[in-house]
């Protein structure tokens, strides 16, 4: 057989978050140190699929994306016709705590983007003991808005439609087309509601700039990397957000808000090296 | 030279066809001027340069010369690559009855963003 099939696999998982039960997609490939990957708001893991695919991370990294309730191809929870989904940092954060336990993911690098690079920091604040370090990309304890999202959902707006072309601009112009789009693709297919949804995490329950100070990056070490074409988590929200925790920020060039699906040779420059930095830190709490 | 966008656009079949549901008249400002565009079906069908004595339109975009050029370069630079940042920034603003151009967001952006293809000092006369 000559055809090409990628390494990665797909499952799903059954787990009940705050006694609700789920089923959630995920997929993997690799060996070592469990590296989970937290994927944007309104759009899904498959973002990740470059990551998984890395054969020089994949030999030393088990990583592990999954689909949030509402996105891609994990289901919302059973009644979900009569709720308006709105994510809050407890409920995202009982869903990743969940998801590990569920895995018995032992001390997990968690790599997050935007709502992903806001929810890390939470965790390695209020759960440093779980996590041997976390990365935040395109992340900052907080960010000015820059649109009314009540623009999202609504029946005289096309949701898919109106959420791609919102966030296209937070593509890099360098970006291969073929990636921006794919990129793009995410949030043209997303549920109706659920960017909004996962904006009520994003916007109204995860200003953390009170409390990123706490993180103490001895017991989770942080990493933050953000691209200079973000304007919306802007390279200036992410040095702040550093200066904080006490270290330094990476401003990827080139890149724009979605670095691992929008332009994953250029990503991988940045991340390879904190990658090879968490193993050799040998960090384990 | 907002004049171009017709051309730009009218040829431009696919970006036409995304904007088939979109019948309007909107303003671009840069700097002083505006240009009122109307659109057919997605087909340009006016640019006029103002000042506009008794016309009306249902939004508006405007910005300084020195912003629309920024973002009309072939590769521009962080904060002047989308609409968006520069209206995060304060460098653009857009006014008015905007349910239209939501509802056609990626038609409008690709609109605006031909000018791209055009040699520099695209705003000489404007």
């Amino acid at each position: 057989m000559t055809a090409k099939i990628e390494p990665i696999l797909g499952r799903y998982l059954h787990l009940d978050i705050n006694d609700c039960p789920h089923r959630v997609y995920f997929e993997e490939t690799g060996n070592g140190i469990p590296l989970v990957c937290l994927h944007t708001a309104g759009s899904d893991a498959s973002q990740f699929r470059h990551l998984l695919n890395d054969q020089e991370i994949n030999g030393k990294y088990r990583i592990i994306a999954f689909d949030m309730p509402w996105h891609g191809k994990s289901l919302p929870p059973a009644g979900y016709h009569n709720q308006e989904y709105k994510l809050t940092t407890d409920l995202y954060s009982d869903t990743i705590l969940a998801f590990c336990q569920a895995l018995a993911l032992d001390h997990p690098v968690l790599i997050g983007c935007s709502m992903g690079g806001r929810i890390v920091l939470h965790m390695a604040e209020a759960f440093s003991d779980k996590f041997r370090a976390v990365i935040g990309v395109e992340a900052s304890d907080y960010q000015e808005p820059w649109y009314d999202r009540d623009w999202l959902h609504r029946p005289d707006v096309h949701g898919g439609e109106v959420c791609s072309a919102l966030i296209s601009g937070l593509v890099a112009p360098q970006s291969p087309l073929e990636y921006r789009w794919e990129t793009l693709w995410g949030y043209l297919a997303s549920g109706p509601g659920v960017f909004k949804g996962d904006l009520n995490f994003y916007r109204a329950d995860s200003d953390y700039r009170e409390r990123v100070s706490r993180i103490d990056v001895h017991k989770c070490p942080v990493y933050l990397m953000t691209g200079e074409y973000d304007f919306s988590c802007t390279p200036e929200d992410t040095i702040r957000t550093a200066k904080k925790i006490g270290i330094e920020a990476v401003i990827m060039k080139n890149l724009g808000h979605f670095p691992m699906s929008e332009n994953p040779n250029q990503f991988r420059k940045y991340l390879m090296p904190i990658l090879t930095e968490i193993i050799d830190s040998g960090v384990h709490p | 030279m907002l004049k171009a966008l017709k051309n730009l656009v009218n040829k431009n079949a696919p970006l036409v066809a995304r904007g088939r549901f979109f019948s309007e008249k909107f303003v671009i400002g840069v700097g002083e001027n505006d240009w009122l565009i109307e659109t057919q079906c997605g087909r340009i069908i006016r640019v006029d340069k103002g000042p506009f004595l008794m016309h009306s339109w249902r939004f508006s975009i405007r910005a300084s010369i020195d912003t629309w050029e920024a973002f009309w370069q072939p590769v521009p630079l962080p904060g002047y690559h989308d609409l968006f940042a520069m209206t995060k920034s304060g460098n653009a603003i857009i006014e008015g009855d905007i349910q239209p151009m939501i509802a056609n967001l990626r038609y409008i952006k690709e609109v605006l963003e031909t000018l791209r293809e055009t040699p520099s000092g695209r705003t000489h006369d404007c």
